[in-house]
């Protein structure tokens, strides 16, 4: 072992706890840090939604004044996407990136830490709005002006908070960026790289690209409230679709920021489960790239009802429409690695194929809502609304719950329990359709979203809805608890290896790992691979 | 300076600096969220020391990896490393000031026609909601915004800037060139040049602002043109002042010696940056200005 090894290895035995997680230049704390935030916010945003179903469970007005409604569906949105998708992808990048390319850490590991550090704080100037005069923010998590602007004392905080989410996300993912170009261990080339961190690599040009054009959008709107000028209103030549622009030019990418980091860890686990390479692995990496530059083209499908000019519509409606081709390659690809596979159906696989099924699911309705005739029908319904969580319960939540499943015997060194994380895992697949699935024909019939009352003919799907809800946010303790007895009960031993097909340089280290993963680079083996040119 | 070993993966030491610095950003943020809600004291002071906090941690980050860099702990990968963290870094500033590039084209090009009159949303909003309003650039909108006001032209101060920003450019590859020879004279000399440009600029960009708000009533309230200027030129000279302050940091660190012909690093990112904002004032004076 090296001296400088050697020198890291001694402070890893004198650090205190505020050494350890405040000042760490480590992958795996910081990373564990990530995942930590993001599980404490899944139960802040899945708080807010249990109201929303317990409010909508019966038709009337029961438990809330109207605007305490729209404040929680707007909060649920922003602390689901911001708090509990983003950061749990950087938390598992930060776990498994420099693992999978053979690197010690992340390229830059105190700009990691600062990344993590500013989120909880960002989220208290977020969340503290909720006891403001004029409470938090009401007009859903789009912040479309001139509403928005309507509100109280939150609106400065808000776009605070956004700013600072902006920043955390984007030193991150220049980060992930440096430190995929340039710490893999030699010989790992490029496209001998697992699809994690392909994906993450795209989605990390996508986060450095949107995230600014977010913060020049509330920039425009903290002008506007509080400078006197005229972006978002019509009268001094402004305009308010302006905003809609912009804000989706960061939001559709967005959605992609949201599922990329998914779709690699799908094609990690299918191909261990299915006991076969990836199917058609360069062109999942090509598909990739496609999707993330589509994204860019595609953002007026989040307004077809504003009045775009015909030519936008048809314009807007193909591009979006094209992205269904490379999406159906990867759902292709994952389908033909488990074809004549010899499958074995460990809980991380079962929720890699509930990702498959129901991210398709929401990958269908999606391309019904790109018509724009149809979409007309569906604007601002339950639709939408059944739409979007599809993909991102159904398809970003199931992706990194599968991803945890996956990685949490590597990184605690115990297997968890199979009842309960089976038990888990068949009471959420079912409760979340229970959930979502109905809400596709509230939609249809016409029950617009965001409202706190509705007509008494929603009101049967809308009570199994809501019991579906209750049952998947419940089921969501499981998760805790399977989570909790792995780390610190289990008896159980994981090996290096973890399971038996599992292939990449994350399982030719011990579990857990090394608190510097890699003080040398590998040498890499081809055979012990999960891509490029394998022969296994 | 002898150079560490570039087969063995080099792991910063434990620091403190990150936690300050989203304190200090933190602190920043909520005392400017007070002060624009109206509580004036509490807002200034909390914004205060989260700006001292952001200075001072800038100092101590910076300082501590400067040191690290004397003592010759960096290998060529962290180099790279380094270098990859700044270019996307710009890489990001870019799509920031392209987000108001692109209300600014989409106002010119959509938004004004249609409150003039054209196409099929012009019937709409021009014959029903603003008759007699007619498309012209500058404008301040159908209500007329702000009031009568004058743009600047392009072909005073502005230009005068634009001429001001590329020479500084020049002068700061003289100097880089001087650096990479070993001229140290040389550098010293065009770097405090470059300094003395950009700092030129910004006072001429600060007389331009003055003579729009006092002889000309162009303000940030004059409508859509107002709005477009400001947030515009602003975010620029925002840029222009950090860049500034940055080139006199390196212009102290050049004095001290800290550089040599092959290590260089923060020298060469500053100089992007200044290249950076010279191009997007280029962009500014094409579209906000000539155009
Ligand atoms: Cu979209």
């Amino acid at each position: 072992m090296s001296s400088t090894a050697q020198a890291i290895h001694h402070e890893e035995h004198r650090q205190s706890f505020f050494e350890r997680w405040f000042m760490s230049t480590n992958h795996k704390d910081i990373g564990t840090l990530y995942l930590l935030f993001s599980f404490l916010m899944l139960f802040v945003g899945g708080g807010f939604a249990m109201l929303i179903r317990a409010e909508l469970f019966e038709p009337g007005l029961q438990l809330m004044q109207p605007y305490f409604f729209n404040e929680l569906t707007s909060m649920h949105g922003l602390v689901m996407i911001f708090g509990v998708i983003m950061p749990a992808f950087v938390g598992l990048a930060n776990w498994m990136i420099p693992l999978q390319i053979g690197a010690p850490d992340m390229a830059l590991p105190r700009l990691n830490n600062l990344s993590f550090w500013i989120l909880p704080f960002a989220f208290a100037l977020l969340l503290s709005t909720f006891f403001m005069p004029g409470g938090a923010p009401a007009a859903g998590w789009t912040m479309y002006p001139p509403l928005v602007l309507e509100g109280g004392s939150s609106i400065a905080f808000m776009i605070f908070a956004i700013h600072l989410m902006g920043i955390s996300s984007i030193l991150g993912s220049i980060n992930i960026i440096a430190t995929i170009l340039n710490l893999r261990a030699p010989g790992l080339d490029l496209l001998k790289m697992p699809m994690f961190c392909w994906s993450w690599l795209i989605t990390s040009f996508l986060v450095i690209a949107v995230m600014p054009v977010l913060a020049g959008a509330v920039t425009m709107m903290l002008f506007d409230r509080f400078f006197g000028t005229n972006f978002f209103n019509a009268a001094g030549g402004g305009d308010p679709v302006m905003y809609q622009h912009v804000f989706w030019f960061f939001g559709h990418p967005e959605v992609y920021i949201m599922i990329l980091p998914a779709f690699g860890i799908i094609s990690e686990v299918v191909p261990t489960f299915s006991r076969k390479p990836l199917f058609g692995y360069k062109a999942m990496v090509y598909a990739t790239a496609s999707i993330a530059f589509l994204s860019f083209i595609v953002w007026s499908h989040h307004m077809f009802t504003v009045g775009l000019p015909l030519g936008a519509e048809v314009f807007f409606m193909y591009s979006t429409m094209l992205i269904a081709v490379p999406t159906g390659v990867k759902v292709f690809n994952w389908v033909t690695t488990m074809w004549r596979g010899s499958l074995s159906f460990e809980v991380p696989m079962l929720w890699a194929i509930a990702f498959i099924v129901l991210f398709t699911i929401g990958g269908f309705s999606g391309v019904m809502m790109a018509l724009v005739p149809a979409d007309f029908q569906y604007n601002q319904t339950y639709f939408i609304v059944a739409h979007f969580h599809y993909v991102l319960v159904g398809g970003a939540l199931f992706g990194i719950i599968a991803g945890v499943y996956y990685w949490l015997p590597k990184w605690s060194g115990h297997m968890y329990s199979n009842f309960w994380s089976k038990l888990h895992f068949w009471s959420s697949v079912i409760s979340v359709n229970v959930l979502f699935f109905p809400q596709h024909f509230l939609g249809l019939a016409g029950m617009p979203r965001r409202m706190p009352d509705y007509n008494v003919a929603f009101a049967d799907w809308n009570m199994v809805s809501s019991i579906g809800g209750f049952w998947f946010g419940a089921t969501q303790l499981i998760f805790v608890g399977v989570v909790i007895h792995c780390v610190f009960f289990s008896k159980q031993k994981a090996t290096a290896r973890v399971w038996d097909h599992a292939y990449g340089l994350e399982w030719t280290l011990p579990s857990p790992p090394p608190h510097h993963s890699f003080t040398l680079p590998p040498v890499i083996d081809d055979s012990q691979l999960a891509h490029g040119d394998t022969s296994h | 300076m002898s150079q560490p070993d570039a087969n063995v993966y080099y792991v910063p030491h434990k620091s403190r600096w990150p936690i300050i610095a989203t304190i200090g950003m933190f602190l920043f943020m909520l005392g400017a969220a007070n002060w624009l809600n109206g509580h004036d004291i509490a807002g200034q002071v909390i914004l205060a020391v989260g700006a001292l906090t952001i200075i001072g941690m800038m100092f101590g980050w910076f300082g501590n990896v400067i040191r690290e860099s004397m003592k010759g702990n960096f290998n060529s990968q962290v180099d790279t490393s380094f270098r990859m963290g700044m270019t996307w870094f710009i890489f990001s500033e870019v799509f920031f000031f392209a987000a108001f590039f692109g209300g600014l084209f989409y106002v010119r090009t959509f938004v004004v026609p249609w409150l003039g009159g054209v196409g099929d949303k012009g019937v709409l909003t021009n014959d029903y909601i603003w008759q007699g309003f007619s498309a012209a650039w500058p404008t301040n909108g159908p209500e007329a915004i702000g009031g009568a006001f004058t743009a600047t032209g392009p072909w005073g101060i502005p230009l005068i800037n634009t001429l001001l920003l590329l020479s500084s450019s020049i002068t700061l590859t003289i100097a880089h060139h001087a650096l990479r020879a070993g001229d140290r004279k040389r550098l010293i000399g065009f770097l405090g040049l470059t300094i003395l440009l950009g700092a030129t600029f910004l006072g001429l960009q600060v007389h331009e602002y003055w003579d729009s708000y006092v002889h000309l009533n162009m303000t940030l309230h004059s409508g859509i043109y107002g709005a477009t200027f400001y947030i515009l030129t602003g975010f620029h000279g925002l840029h222009v002042t950090l860049g500034t302050i940055m080139l006199i940091v390196m212009w102290l660190r050049c004095a001290r010696g800290h550089f040599d012909r092959e290590h260089h690093f923060a020298f060469e990112a500053v100089a992007w940056y200044w290249h950076f904002v010279d191009v997007i004032w280029l962009c500014l004076f094409l579209f906000v200005y000539i155009l």
